[in-house]
């Protein structure tokens, strides 16, 4: 199974004022936290750790190529 | 009844031995060096395999305080084939149910007695000075074992054949020559230390606290329990466990910048643990150890004629109780492997698959332990973000207590890729593939009486044979026996050499067919399976087993 990065949100313009709504009114703590519970419900939602993955590596690319790397 | 020994009280004579007044030195075919649970394991296996063995300790006390208090089905498995497990599972306090809290909530609780039909409960939790001391027991029932307290090695010269030892004892030093020798000496291995090597890996910088309370009221059930940063103690993990003769062991972690020193002393401790059990808890305290751990091993467990086994050979942080219960695994691993070495029964080979299988089970039990010590102690803002995701999710979410992770507890490392399997040349389903350890059931023996898969097993190699194929029947391969055990589905009855498959569980476990067949290796783990296997095809797996090929 392959990640879908095509167009796949049944709504997604509803989707994203969701996202940001749901964040209203929280410290920036808060929203991160948030965030973190929101990763592990999709991420068993997906349930495939290839597909997980791939998604992991796809968002780490952006990093890659934008910012230099810390070395520890 | 008998009064009880008390093990930690308990001191062994030196006896002065003939071999310190002899020249030239006297040679033995094993000496294990470290009583502890591993080399008292070992050398009681030997033992029972024929083999005389020569067991060294550089102190004559067992265990100092309650260490290694968590053993695991597949070692009271290994204990009841050295004669010991019955006197430790009817000490030991069995359990089964653990709960996690988060800050001061329960979040879930989980039982580990999910499957039935095995012997053995999953975990005891016994103090480790009466796991050594039933095994010090047995061994001195065994008038091959040579077990010589106050003996240090504090010399150790390689040799291409044998081994040269240097022992200091209260009279003196002497030397001894082994063919093998086995340090099972512990993390600080003297022996490992006297032959230039280390032990490599991840050292954590955290520091934990033990302590052992005696409590004067017991209402509390046998339970573990977990809390991620609870309110008596905050930003740290605690663990609370029942031990026999009313003694609670309480972990706490404390985090790198504490004082050892500082925190050992009483009257720390007692308020941590009022903090715990309330201001009017009546206790006393028994025992207190800070520890620091480490995930490491040496790169290879054989160099020549010297092995390694246990914490001399692998370390592991306590959470999952890795640590002894892998050590015993080693033990098992390794004594019918030089038994038939020593016999002339198998090449010199086999030993290097000691090395190799259980260097593979060290990994898989450093991954998970590593794991778990990551989870219980986050090293960074993020890492700790996300383990207070997942326990906040944990309450209401099933799926996250997938994730909670304060210790995935033992269980025995299956041996994939392991060069002593046969292939699968059939498809099976279930988890006994080979490399993995037998897994027990009920059966109705041969007398009609109701017993156990295991104690069925044969000394040596056993083939497990689903039905009425003869055409195994009394075969001994490679000068190696070979037990044939014939499982007879329920409703037939039991003959000589005959189980019955009272509940299915065995047909079940082991995806049985009629004619079906699993070869067994002497440790019980399996080797090979087939549907319909022929005598060649067995006595193959079996030279394979013993590194023949």
């Amino acid at each position: 199974m392959d990640l879908i990065t095509a167009p796949h949100l049944s709504a997604p313009d509803d989707f994203y004022e969701a996202l940001i709504d749901a964040h209203r009114d929280l410290t920036v703590e808060q929203s991160h936290a948030l965030n973190a519970r929101l990763v592990l419900l999709l991420a068993n939602h997906v349930g495939d750790q290839g597909v997980l993955v791939q998604a992991l590596a796809a968002a780490r690319k952006i990093n890659e190529e934008t910012a230099p790397r810390v070395t520890a | 009844m008998p009064a009880e020994v008390d093990f930690q009280r308990l001191t062994f004579e030196y006896v002065r031995s003939r071999d310190q007044s002899v020249a030239p030195p006297a040679r033995h075919p094993v000496v294990v060096v470290g009583a502890g649970p591993v080399g008292l394991a070992l050398a009681i296996d030997l033992a029972q395999r024929e083999v005389p063995v020569v067991l060294l300790d550089n102190d004559n006390t067992l265990s100092t305080g309650s260490r290694a208090i968590c053993f695991a089905k597949r070692t009271l498995e290994i204990f009841d084939r050295l004669g010991c497990g019955e006197a430790m599972v009817a000490k030991g306090v069995s359990w089964n149910t653990g709960r996690v809290f988060f800050r001061d909530a329960q979040i879930y609780s989980f039982d580990l007695l999910a499957e039935g039909g095995h012997e053995r409960p999953a975990f005891i939790n016994l103090q480790q000075y009466y796991v050594e001391g039933y095994l010090a027991q047995r061994a001195l029932q065994l008038p091959l074992i040579d077990l010589r307290w106050k003996s240090k090695v504090v010399g150790v010269a390689p040799h291409a054949d044998h081994a040269v030892l240097t022992v200091e004892t209260p009279d003196g030093r002497y030397e001894l020559i082994a063919d093998h020798v086995v340090a099972c000496d512990g993390s600080r291995s003297t022996v490992r230390e006297l032959i230039g090597q280390q032990s490599k890996g991840r050292v954590f910088r955290d520091r934990f606290l033990i302590a052992d309370v005696k409590m004067k009221d017991l209402d509390r059930p046998a339970e573990r329990w977990f809390w991620f940063d609870p309110s008596f103690h905050p930003n740290q993990s605690v663990l609370l466990h029942m031990q026999p003769d009313g003694v609670w062991r309480i972990d706490f972690q404390l985090g790198w910048d504490a004082d050892p020193e500082v925190e050992k002393r009483p009257e720390n401790i007692i308020p941590r643990v009022k903090a715990l059990l309330g201001e009017d808890a009546q206790f006393d305290l028994e025992w207190a150890s800070v520890y620091t751990f480490a995930c490491q091993r040496m790169e290879r467990f054989r160099h020549g004629r010297v092995l390694f086994a246990g914490d001399a050979a692998h370390g592991v942080s306590p959470f999952g109780a890795r640590g002894a219960n892998s050590g015993v695994q080693d033990a098992d691993n390794l004594a019918w492997k030089l038994a038939l070495v020593l016999r002339g029964a198998a090449p010199d080979a086999l030993l290097d698959t000691y090395a190799s299988e259980r260097e593979f089970a060290a990994d898989e039990n450093i991954l998970n332990s590593t794991r778990a010590t990551d989870f219980i102690t986050p090293k960074s803002e993020i890492s700790r973000l996300f383990r207070d995701a997942v326990l906040d999710l944990a309450r209401d979410h099933p799926f996250a207590r997938t994730l909670v992770n304060s210790g995935r507890l033992s269980v025995p490392a299956t041996l994939h890729g392991s060069a002593l399997n046969t292939a699968d040349t059939a498809p099976f389903e279930g988890r006994m593939v080979p490399g993995a350890a037998a897994a027990d059931a009920p059966v109705t023996r041969a007398d009609g009486r109701d017993g156990w898969l295991l104690h069925e097993l044969g000394d040596g190699f056993t083939a497990l044979v689903f039905g009425d194929d003869a055409s195994l029947q009394g075969a001994a391969f490679a000068g190696v026996p070979l037990k044939v055990l014939h499982v007879q589905a329920c409703g037939h009855a039991a003959g000589a050499g005959h189980v019955i498959d009272r509940d299915g569980v065995i047909a079940e476990r082991y995806d049985l067919l009629p004619g079906s067949v699993v070869l067994l290796r002497p440790d019980q783990h399996v080797c090979a399976r087939w549907r319909k296997p022929s005598a060649e095809a067995v006595r193959h797996a079996m030279q394979r087993a013993l590194a023949l090929h």
